[in-house]
């Protein structure tokens, strides 16, 4: 035993590589294709975050553009767009965050107490459906709704004596409207994750809850909710990371890109996408992007931290 | 055994909603299904309206006159719609099996317990999820270091794979195939790779299947990746088409002055009409609609090992 250790002591670092290679070079070449694709993919362009402090020229590339300190921030910060495509992009977030869980683990908990179990599984399929269209197609869908020509929005206001608009450019609704879209493609597809967790329950509890005189409702509360609870703040801590972060396809496709509606609809992704491909300024949407990393960066890490606190189980690492 | 299955619903008799609530619950999810099916079926009834049915009672989903010619117009002169479709198909299958096989091998890597540099292999792609680079810096390495501008590649790699993908087949793996038996077959003298590929790829084939189901729903669906990256019009995929159609006719009514020149009447002549382009959204998404309830089940499985924690 002790010669053993002696032995493995008495081995360099190089040689212990070579011994780990020669054990496990397959395993590496397994991990290599993906390991690359991060590598380019998803690591380059963290170091690409530096373009924020530069003046970026494509003739000079990365490594030579000239640095400009805090210019870009400045630039941004400067405007009243900062504030207002940060507002937007936590509002609706936050609205969305808080939203989702209540209405998807209530829809699951009615799901399960439905009498007739393939009823329940029809509806739910069809409640998932809008989860598998692109947003480009919910766009389109949504201006069948919106039209000002022929839309049913406006089919119903001619009926009732209401106002005709067109709804691209009328602000107010918006905020709602968008919210209810972004409920309707999800909550289906969210609320599985809770009917597959609620299956995953033990009878058990129930039965001893129903010899004890427990009611439905007290059993969701002291039995369902709470087992639940696990893979709710999971869900969350996980969604929490996007706060920050706007679906472009929700905010611009289905805006229709619509200038009038920016104050309540341009949010942070929307706005780099903008700044780099309509204006070109790409100092100025790096900077953005930067600013919306970091960001995100600290609400993952600020949430799990408060997590494991108070609730080791629950946390994401 | 039949007693017990009579026990076992005798409980979930007992302990049920009352029949009133039974009804509710019911209609309230019913309205919820339904109003997730209803735009859908708007949409079928716009696409077979006839112009006039538009005109005078808008947008309904059983029209007042029925015509199909938006179709027939598609299948017709639809070369975009045939190149799109071409480019859609071939994005999807190559980025399915690419990503599927990459996504397999690394998390068969991170499953490996005794494996020393695991942690470093864990921590490559977990760090992605908490930290990116962002739109702009991609672009641009994309771009002018990759030269991926106008390729059906960049198509293909943009967005091919992802943590949570790896995450859940290691789950999978770790889940599904004892230990022992992949021992067993390194004692039998089987090496990493005939483990991989003799005993882990045939016995993970539905956490393969459920991941693969989210990459092809995914690819199809992508319409950002075309939208930033493809100009060619040979190489725009379906979804991206569609979102151009979108704009075209936003672009030419709003700005009405353009209409009223000579150039402008000939773009409105050729512009799709609104039967037209809801033929179109008909097309690109029902091979998706047609297969979903087929697959439903592989989506709901990895959703529920993904959400094991990792």
């Amino acid at each position: 035993m002790s010669v053993a250790v002696e032995q493995k002591r008495k081995k360099s670092f190089g040689q212990r590589v070579i011994i780990h290679f020669k054990r496990y070079w397959r395993l590496h070449v397994l991990a290599l294709p993906c390991l690359l694709y991060l590598l380019l993919f998803n690591y380059a362009p963290m170091f690409g975050l530096t373009l924020a402090f530069q003046d970026y020229k494509v003739s000079t590339g990365f490594l030579h553009s000239e640095w400009v300190g805090l210019k870009n921030f400045e630039f941004l910060f400067k405007t009243t767009d900062a504030w207002r495509i940060t507002r937007n992009t936590v509002c609706y977030n936050a609205v969305f965050l808080v939203i989702t869980p209540v209405l998807a683990v209530t829809l699951a908990i009615v799901f399960n107490e439905i009498y007739v179990k393939r009823y329940a599984k029809a509806l739910q399929t069809m409640l998932i459906m809008p989860n598998f269209l692109s947003m480009t197609v919910v766009a389109i869908i949504v201006y069948g709704f919106l039209s000002q020509s022929n839309g049913i929005l406006n089919q119903i206001m001619k009926a009732t004596g209401g106002t005709v608009r067109n709804w691209y450019t009328y602000k107010p609704i918006w905020p709602f409207l968008l919210v209810i879209i972004y409920i309707w493609k999800n909550i289906g597809y969210s609320s599985i994750v809770y009917v597959a967790s609620i299956s995953g329950i033990s009878q058990d509890y129930y039965e001893a809850a129903v010899l004890d005189g427990a009611t439905k409702w007290q059993q969701a509360k002291y039995i369902t909710i709470p087992h639940m609870r696990n893979i709710i703040v999971i869900m969350f801590i996980m969604n929490l990371g996007g706060l920050i972060r706007g679906d472009i396809g929700l905010f611009q496709q289905v805006t229709q890109d619509s200038g009038a509606l920016y104050e309540y609809t341009d949010v942070i992704d929307t706005y780099v996408y903008r700044a780099l491909r309509t204006l070109g300024n790409t100092g100025m949407s790096a900077a953005t992007g930067f600013y919306q990393s970091v960001v995100g960066f600290i609400l993952v890490i600020v949430a799990n931290t408060i997590v494991r606190r108070v609730d080791p189980d629950s946390a994401l690492f | 055994m039949a007693k017990e299955k009579s026990n076992g619903n005798s409980f979930a008799r007992i302990n049920r909603v009352k029949p009133l609530t039974n009804v509710i619950f019911c209609i309230i999810l019913t309205v919820f299904a339904v109003t997730s099916v209803y735009p859908m079926l708007l949409v079928l009834g716009v696409s077979v309206s006839s112009s006039e049915a538009l005109t005078y009672n808008g947008f309904k989903v059983i029209p007042s006159e029925f015509n199909f010619d938006a179709y027939k117009n598609l299948f017709k002169s639809g070369s975009q719609l045939v190149d799109s479709y071409k480019v859609t198909i071939f994005v999807t299958v190559v980025s399915t099996v690419l990503g599927v096989m990459m996504m397999a091998m690394y998390a068969f890597v991170l499953a490996n317990k005794r494996f020393a540099a695991r942690k470093f292999y864990t921590f490559v792609p977990f760090f992605t999820m908490l930290f990116s680079g962002g739109l702009v810096p991609s672009y641009i390495i994309n771009t002018n270091v990759l030269h991926l501008y106008n390729t059906v590649w960049i198509l293909i790699l943009s967005g091919l794979v992802s943590a949570f993908n790896i995450v859940v087949l290691r789950t999978f793996i770790t889940g599904t195939i004892p230990e022992e038996m992949m021992d067993a077959a390194a004692i039998d003298g089987a090496n990493d790779f005939t483990v991989f590929f003799r005993i882990v790829l045939p016995l993970a084939k539905a956490g393969l299947a459920t991941i693969g189901l989210f990459v092809l729903v995914n690819k199809w669906n992508d319409w950002f990746a075309g939208m930033l990256y493809i100009d060619n019009p040979k190489l725009v995929p379906l979804q991206t088409m569609l979102s151009r159609i979108q704009k075209q006719i936003d672009f030419i009514k709003n700005n009405s002055s353009i209409a009223s020149t000579p150039d402008g009447l000939v773009l409105l002549k050729s512009m799709p009409t609104e039967q037209t382009r809801m033929a179109t959204l008909m097309l690109t998404t029902l091979p998706i609609l047609f297969a979903y309830p087929f697959f439903q089940k592989y989506f709901i499985q990895g959703l529920t090992i993904g959400s094991v924690k990792g």
